[in-house]
């Protein structure tokens, strides 16, 4: 079956197995590498990517399910979010093994697009599907904050 | 200690190129243990290895500095760290600054806490590397130096360096370190680099930012399932969920007609599928259907196996410590004794990237793997034995690994094994890539061993604690493998360390141990027996002080008399300052424990509530003594995710088996994780100090458990002793 979507604002036509999650599309057929697998159920939240501006869990994620639709990954973050959140990233130093730090980047970016000024608890809310097997979420929780006060929330 | 130029010219290739500096240092191998390896390697006299070579410093004429770094990252931060040694002697500007994965080679890059052998663990990377990588960044330097006195024709102890630029202030002349590169390579290494006084260090004890942030951020990061090789399959693993069975038949029909699945082999753990894509993988072996063989499996469930240890645990083991006299009159007044039975479950170590592994035949016919291997010298040497290579065949490169907490440090090398099966059983041709999935990493093995502890205490009516009997009972996963040393007169150290000796000094002291061992396959995990241990002595001296009417901070402190104690001593003081006592705001309580564990002091108070039964951590001040903290901030971030990660076990984890012996559990819905809802705030302070630096990955592991079950205790009125605590609580 042929798909048509958008990634990271580049047209993409693929013809793949249609229950084919978006994770493998991603990693096996276009490189995206920055999207990870961690439990393949939606529980890890390592493979978050935006479907249309919102997070979704690209390991659930039927391909078939996405005809028309825009993704975005890790490799193509950008914008203010994606800029104060990177930056408060490295001052935070937050990711240890970094292999979940995609996920939580992703989910931290669309969390700050829709709430710059976001309490602990808004943190804790937003980003309780992204474990962090290094326990990292001290310093995620503080560079999220700190990413919005630079946006100027 | 020596030190030579000593890379062959075929080594210098391989790590270079032209025009870059190598250079390399040899020191005498002084050999110390982490967990219990003393035992086998001893001191330095009879360690295997005399001299090991390390090539550690790489310039380009880029002016760039990597650092080849000898112990693998997976978060607890070897680059930042070792790489900030060498920066420093070197003068070097941070911003220059690489690091990358040193190759497989023991002689160049051996552990000389591992008498020799390369690999990573015990908390050691820090500590046995201070001096051997400041003595490079010190003979880099005074080669780059030496080539600049010669090419300006000046006296060598005119030049200056810092922050990277090379000046002699005589001449004017300024250079960078890539203009001398390729001239330092040919200077002759100094034979006794001097190094910086404390005071002159500009980059050690100060905070320089990680050298692996930026790639992490941006998805760029690449570990080893992100590598991609022409032509190369993905493979899976039907494995069996009961341990000890293996393969009787399986029938593939089905499997092989997804569209995209290319191989189905039988191979030793199981049955391997080979596909062109992940998902293909992943449906065949849905599709696939496997008999097998459960004569020599484990049947019997974890309740069955925990009931034969606890039994065990009602004699005498095998004596690991004693002191004075215990026997049982010693507890004979039972109103001034407690007794009690500890549970500790199988733990998964579920890093965040499950295992993994790529395997490709190279031109000259020998092999080349990529896989976060943390003990590279064993993983060779079963690569070579399961390929038919000698090694020198073996191109061996580790890559970031997505955490480990143990998992990786496997001793014997099971997943180096499956992969060059999977690699050898397609043909041996083409490339292949090996995955676990969430499931396989679930179920596969390689706990942290069930362990059950039983303890005895008395108290007089002084308040003295008069007597201690430990027994402890589980399985020993050193038996049989290298590390078959830390296990002797039946007394395995990785399972008695923490209770074997304590930092409490009472008169009549007796610590046993019984190994029972089953099919189950186990590892070390994060702090190794110090899992259980700090848990069972610090919750246990903690119910004894509050028998004898003592406060738990100053009751500890007055028992930590042997000197040898006194930097634990110290970080309880700090604690305890920092979190002003252990008195908590009403609905609340606070526990404390203090750990010494790989040389490195640690104290934590937690404060809890209990939410719906379960206990809920608001807030863990931390106190640690690592020596000369050399990354403030890497060590602070180890206490937090130490602590993170302890909680998320002591809270909720176990990994048990039914009765017939299937695992239960499977992936993270019923084996669940701390999430970022659940982490409490943790406040961290490092003890300032000139002592040589020890590790940081695993000593915040071990307080956390006691420190909230003392809080837990207080607010409940009882111990959760069988673990998790969700089972205690809520049974």
């Amino acid at each position: 079956m042929s798909i048509r979507f958008n990634v990271n604002n580049e047209e993409r036509t693929l013809d793949v197995d249609p229950d084919t999650p978006l994770l493998w599309v991603l990693r096996d057929e276009l490189r995206l590498t920055g999207t990870k697998f961690g439990c393949g159920v939606a529980q890890c939240g390592a493979c978050t990517v935006h479907v249309n501006g919102m997070p979704r869990r690209a390991c659930v994620t039927p391909v078939s399910s996405l005809e028309g639709a825009n993704v975005t990954t890790i490799e193509g973050l950008e914008g203010p979010q994606a800029d104060a959140v990177r930056e408060a990233w490295a001052e935070y130093d937050t990711p240890q093994c970094g292999y979940c730090q995609s996920g939580q980047i992703m989910s931290a970016a669309s969390l700050l697009a829709r709430n710059p000024n976001p309490s602990d608890e808004d943190i804790d809310k937003a980003l309780a599907g992204n474990i962090c097997r290094c326990a990292t979420y001290v310093r995620i929780r503080k560079a999220v904050k700190a990413a919005g006060e630079k946006l100027g929330g | 200690m020596t030190i030579i130029d000593a890379p062959a010219p075929s080594r210098r290739a391989f790590l270079t190129g032209a025009g870059s500096l190598v250079i390399a240092v040899a020191l005498p191998v002084k050999s110390r243990g982490q967990s219990g390896e003393e035992r086998i390697f001893g001191s330095g006299e009879s360690s295997p290895v005399k001299y090991a070579p390390n090539a550690f410093v790489r310039i380009s004429p880029d002016n760039t500095v990597t650092i080849l770094i000898k112990h693998i990252e997976f978060g607890q931060g070897p680059f930042t760290g070792l790489a900030t040694l060498v920066a420093d002697e070197m003068d070097a500007d941070w911003s220059q600054i690489r690091a990358e994965h040193a190759p497989a080679n023991a002689e160049l890059y051996g552990n000389i806490m591992f008498g020799g052998m390369q690999g990573t663990g015990g908390s050691t990377a820090m500590a046995a590397s201070f001096d051997v990588m400041r003595k490079a960044g010190a003979a880099a330097k005074a080669m780059l130096i030496a080539a600049a006195a010669e090419e300006w024709g000046v006296p060598a102890g005119e030049i200056t360096v810092s922050k990277g630029v090379i000046s002699h202030a005589g001449s004017g002349n300024s250079g960078s370190f890539g203009d001398f590169a390729e001239a330092a390579a040919a200077q002759e290494a100094p034979a006794e680099p001097t190094l910086k006084t404390p005071d002159q260090w500009i980059y050690i004890g100060k905070d320089v930012p990680k050298l692996d942030t930026g790639a992490k951020s941006t998805g760029a990061a690449q570990f080893t399932l992100d590598i991609y090789r022409e032509g190369m399959l993905t493979a899976v693993i039907a494995h069996p969920v009961k341990f000890g069975a293996s393969v009787a038949s399986f029938d593939d029909k089905a499997a092989r007609e997804i569209a995209g699945v290319v191989d189905v082999k039988k191979i030793s753990s199981g049955v391997a599928i080979y596909a062109r894509n992940t998902f293909a993988a992943l449906k065949a072996r849905k599709a696939l259907e496997v008999e097998w063989d459960e004569s020599g499996a484990e049947t019997r469930s974890t309740n069955d196996i925990t009931q034969e240890r606890l039994d065990a645990t009602k004699n005498r083991g095998a004596i690991a410590g004693e002191k004075g006299a215990v026997d049982d009159s010693s507890f004979a007044n039972t109103e001034n004794a407690i007794e009690a039975e500890y549970v500790f479950p199988y733990l998964v170590h579920a890093p965040m990237e499950p295992l993994d592994a790529v395997v490709e035949r190279k031109e000259d016919g020998g092999v080349e793997v990529w896989m976060g291997s943390q003990i590279p010298s064993m993983d060779l040497g079963v690569l070579s034995e399961t390929l038919g290579l000698d090694p020198s065949q073996i191109t061996l490169n580790t890559v970031l690994a997505g955490g480990s907490f143990g998992r990786r440090a496997q001793s014997d090398a099971h997943f180096a094994r499956e992969a060059a099966e999977v690699f050898m059983a397609a043909g041996g041709e083409t490339p292949v890539k090996l995955m676990w999935t969430r499931e396989d990493d679930i179920q596969g093995g390689y706990y942290r061993p069930l362990i059950v502890h039983r303890m005895r205490g008395a108290v007089n009516d002084a308040g003295d604690i008069t007597a201690w009997e430990h027994v402890i009972a589980g399985q020993s996963f050193v038996a049989n493998t290298p590390f078959e040393g830390m296990l002797q007169g039946g007394v395995d150290a990785t399972m008695v360390e923490g209770a074997s000796v304590i930092p409490y000094d009472l008169p009549n002291f007796n610590t046993s141990v019984h190994i029972i061992n089953n099919p189950v396959t186990t590892l070390w995990w994060r702090s190794v027996g110090h899992t259980h241990t700090g848990y069972a002595v610090e919750t246990f001296i903690d119910e004894l002080l509050e028998k004898a009417g003592k406060d738990p901070v100053e009751g500890r402190l007055a028992l930590m008399t042997d000197p040898k104690h006194q930097r634990l001593a110290n970080v309880l003081e700090r604690v305890s300052a920092m979190a002003g006592g252990v008195t908590a705001p009403e609905g609340r309580a606070r526990g404390v424990a203090a750990v010494e564990s790989f040389r490195s002091f640690v104290a934590e108070i937690a404060e809890v509530s209990m939410e719906n039964g379960v206990p809920r951590v608001h807030k863990v001040w931390c106190a640690v003594d690592c020596g000369i903290p050399v990354n403030p901030e890497i060590i602070k971030a180890q206490m937090e995710g130490g602590i993170g990660y302890g909680l998320s076990a002591i809270l909720f984890n176990e990994l048990t088996l039914n009765d017939g012996g299937a695992v239960m559990q499977s992936n993270f819905h019923d084996y669940r994780s701390l999430r970022i809802s659940e982490m409490p705030d943790v406040e961290v302070e490092i003890i300032a100090s000139n002592a040589p630096p020890t590790g940081v990955g695993e000593p915040g592991t071990p307080p956390i458990g006691p420190a909230v079950a003392n809080a837990v205790r207080r607010l409940s009125g009882a111990t959760p002793r069988i673990l998790p605590m969700i089972k205690s609580l809520q049974a």
